[in-house]
């Protein structure tokens, strides 16, 4: 105990530094933090990554519409399998969509290994079962299929959305799914109307003919128009030019400075709309945005270029919106928001406030509690304990942990355990002391009997703590990080740092009392 | 510079002998906090039932009388509202609206025309914030209300949160007695796993009997102070196996009472400090995190209470053997303690 080998003092010292360093981003101002980002990235430059519930922010879980997926799947089925029946002139007596299926009752039982052999060559995932009468058969859904349909509709509505979210320029969105059928957007420094507004739109955009006005024509609809109440007009069903044609819109201005949303139509695109306005000059055509019209502009000349405008009476904000909305092409399932949490900036601002203060006070209460009972080592406590936060600070900034309000709490209640294990060698080495022990012995039996008491102790914590980890979520996924880290670091800064401490005084006073 | 004594270190309270009034003591908490359970049950936050909460800064001091007479107008059940920290700060809570057949229907239908086009069709949820929304700017003319904090969890959800909060609290007290039982033996475990049963009932029976909300949060502070109490309970499950081989002949309740006193100071010492900050936390930490706050401070204290006063007694009423601690290979670090002071 007496002797601590020279590679460990420069290990702990090691640590502390890189506590120390790896810390100190947070501490700085904005601004300098600021200049900080301009450094080498090798020297500590990154500060801990506040949680929505300190920043503000919109957190959302919406359930993606798994069903409805299923059920048109089927659809098609049930439509694929009556195509290929009438191509082949079978007798099949009837064809029903069930829950997550088709059941198909063939005319005989030759028809229907035909139909089971073709069933299964298109899609071999698809689980097929013959009834005892050898006619009906139901093809299903189920296993590898379901997971891989799953799949495939998530990971694009994830595409889908963080395309969208991603317009919006906010620093690291994170959207993620969550089980089979959800997906978890988290936008920092957004409310959940916007982020709402981006993922819950379409925007069907299409190019209309105008139908006769008045007298509706068959294949005619009438829609209103988006900024003027009460008045419709009506186009021809069938769009001339559809969204998918689109290849880029952005925002920009027309030569009378109003705000106005550019648009480039692909190869087909271009050729189709120069070739409806060519034989159409003279006649109004709509630009309708999901089933309303945005304007109805004539048509002067043939537009061949690929390229146009839409003007509509937008303001900036909604001109850029509306970019982003047909940029980023439509989701292949509904989405229903199931869970949604937001904070707005005020009340994440005073949480930090809050935060900082009460772990100041915290941490002050500890520091001079310690002095006070424990005099002399209860300053080296208090150097361990500073380490300590500094190293909790350091870790979170290093891995990019999220810090929530729960967390700054769980820093707070590590403040306060962490002199657990410190108290638990100093009153070890007083009861030694009382044992009738010399300074010396006493010290390095309290240390060494301590150990394992605190090995226990801190791992029945670190227990809970993992569990919290693994079954929480948000905030309180913040708290048992925050709980685990100072766990972890506590037991380094009481141990390891105290007992450097003490070593080196015992060295230097060679003391024949302890001051304990 | 020496530091001060709080507890005497011969200090030679007679805990075991207590164990009876103890018992009793903790008994009447235990029952109390079922019977307040089963009784009051719990407030449960939106966390767990599903609903609205919507945290309001006004532009000017509320008439929370008026607010509640316009809001309940709405018929989107009991609306609550209280103050939240200040006076012009509210908490407004909706409970879960349910949807009716034929507005199910209704949207449904609105979700086959519109694919993809999730705000198109709002849920009886979405409806019911923004009637709220708009009551609230009506009441206060128009001037701008800061919505500092939305929160709304669907009933679904609701549901798996609780169990995940069940799960999460059964696992960790589990999880606690099997690491006892491996490192100790099951008599530890058993006694370790009774002391924090009694602390979460206490718990739990604390927001029965104050009506505070129990949410997600209090569900992480019980873990917490499961976690707590364990240690607590851990150094002093140690101490007494140490001795239990040290002192072959001491009676078993003298040796029991003789390490809780050992360990008093320790205890006591660890309990101050950690409540000292959590104080810090519950004065200056802010409203939303005060009955976080609030459970740990409790939980920590009865912690404290039941490592002394539950833990060791029930593990002396188990009869354990000296026998099975008397060379035990588990425990590397304590034999080559012993044998360290057999040198000196």
């Amino acid at each position: 105990m007496i002797q601590i080998a020279r590679w460990k003092i420069f290990l702990i010292l090691a640590v502390c530094f890189y506590g120390i360093a790896y810390s100190s981003p947070n501490l700085v101002s904005e601004k300098t933090h600021i200049y900080m980002q301009s450094l080498p990235s090798i020297l500590p430059h990154k500060t801990v990554n506040l949680g929505l519930d300190l920043r503000g922010g919109a957190h959302l879980l919406y359930q993606v519409d798994m069903a409805k997926v299923f059920k048109d799947r089927a659809d098609r089925f049930e439509a694929d399998f009556s195509d290929f029946t009438k191509r082949n002139n079978l007798t099949t007596k009837s064809i029903a969509v069930i829950d997550k299926g088709v059941r198909i009752e063939a005319g005989s039982p030759e028809e229907a290994s035909t139909l089971k052999a073709m069933i299964r060559k298109n899609d071999s995932r698809l689980i097929i079962t013959t009834d005892s009468d050898d006619v009906t058969i139901t093809v299903s859904m189920e296993g590898d299929f379901v997971t891989q349909v799953q799949d495939q509709i998530i990971s694009q509505v994830i595409e889908v959305v963080r395309r969208r979210i991603d317009e919006m320029g906010t620093t690291e969105p994170i959207i993620q799914r969550q089980g089979d059928d959800r997906v978890v957007i988290q936008v920092p420094g957004a409310s959940s109307e916007e982020v709402r507004e981006l993922v819950g739109k379409t925007a069907k955009l299409g190019f209309h003919l105008v139908g006769a006005q008045g007298r509706k024509g068959f294949r005619d609809v009438t829609w209103p128009y988006a900024d003027e109440p009460g008045r419709t007009l009506n186009v021809k069903k069938n769009a001339i030019i559809d969204g998918d044609m689109l290849e880029n819109a952005q925002p920009s201005f027309n030569q009378a400075g109003q705000p106005v949303v550019s648009f480039r139509l692909d190869a087909t695109g271009s050729r189709k709309f120069c070739d409806v306005t060519r034989k159409n000059v003279g006649k109004p055509f709509a630009i309708v945005l999901d089933e309303e019209v945005i304007s109805a502009p004539r048509i002067n000349e043939a537009i061949c270029g690929g390229s146009g405008q839409i003007s509509g009476g937008f303001d900036v904000k909604e001109a850029k919106n509306l970019a982003l909305l047909l940029r980023a092409g439509a989701l292949p399932a509904n989405l229903e928001v199931v869970e949604e949490r937001t904070v707005g900036p005020s009340l994440g601002a005073d949480s930090v406030a809050a935060g900082k203060i009460a772990s100041l006070i915290g941490l002050a209460f500890v520091l001079v509690f310690m002095l006070v009972v424990y005099g002399f080592f209860g300053l080296m406590a208090n150097i361990a304990l500073l380490v300590n936060i500094s190293l909790i600070l350091a870790i979170l900034s290093s891995l990019q942990a999220t810090l929530t309000l729960p967390g700054i709490a769980g820093i707070v209640l590590t403040v306060g355990m962490a002199v657990d294990a410190n108290v638990l060698i100093f009153e070890r080495i007083r009861e030694e002391l009382d044992g009738g022990r010399t300074a010396v012995s006493a010290i390095d039996a309290g240390y060494s009997r301590a150990m394992s008491t605190i090995v226990d102790s801190n791992l029945t914590t670190l227990i809970a703590a993992a569990i919290l980890f693994t079954l929480g979520t948000g905030p309180i996924k913040g708290f048992a990080v925050t709980m685990g880290i100072g766990i972890i670091t506590s037991f380094f800064s009481a141990i390891m740092v105290t007992r450097l401490l003490v070593v080196l005084w015992l060295k230097r006073a060679k003391p024949k009392t302890v001051p304990i | 510079m020496r530091g001060i004594r709080l507890i005497p270190n011969d200090s030679n309270v007679n805990f075991i002998g207590l164990r009876m009034a103890a018992f009793v003591i903790s008994t009447m908490i235990v029952i109390a906090s079922i019977f307040l359970i089963a009784q009051d049950g719990l407030n449960m936050g939106i966390d767990f039932t599903g609903g609205t909460v919507i945290e309001i800064r006004t532009p000017e001091t509320p008439n929370l009388e008026n607010m509640r007479t316009s809001l309940n107008a709405l018929g989107l059940g009991a609306i609550s509202i209280q103050e939240f920290g200040q006076a012009d700060d509210l908490l407004i809570r909706l409970p879960e609206q349910k949807e009716s057949e034929a507005e199910h229907a209704k949207r449904k239908q609105c979700i086959e025309t519109h694919v993809g086009e999730t705000e198109k069709c709002p849920t009886v949820n979405d409806k019911a914030i923004s009637s709220v929304k708009k009551s609230l700017d009506d009441t206060f003319n128009g001037a701008e209300i800061d919505y500092r904090r939305i929160e709304f969890v669907g009933p679904q959800v609701g549901q798996e949160l609780k169990l995940k909060g069940l799960y999460a609290i059964i696992f960790s007290l589990l999880g606690i007695m099997v690491y006892i039982w491996f490192r100790f033996e099951w008599q530890f475990g058993v006694a370790a796993l009774i002391a924090l049963a009694h602390d979460s009932i206490a718990t739990v029976g604390l927001f029965a009997y104050t009506q505070m909300e129990f949410n997600l949060s209090t569900v992480a502070a019980i873990l917490m102070i499961a976690g707590y109490s364990i240690n607590d309970t851990v150094i002093v499950f140690d101490r007494i196996r140490e001795n239990l081989r040290k002192f072959k002949k001491m009676p078993l309740d003298e040796l029991f009472n003789f390490s809780v006193n050992q360990t008093l100071s320790r205890t006591i010492m660890t309990s101050l400090t950690t409540l000292l900050a959590l104080v810090a936390l519950y004065t200056f930490g802010g409203e939303v995190i005060r009955g976080f706050v609030y459970a740990l401070i409790f939980g920590i204290a009865v912690g404290t209470y039941s490592s002394i006063f539950v833990a060791s007694p029930i593990l002396l009423m188990m009869n354990i053997k000296r026998g099975v601690l008397g060379t035990d290979s588990k425990d590397k670090s304590d034999q080559s303690a012993d044998t360290a002071e057999a040198a000196s």
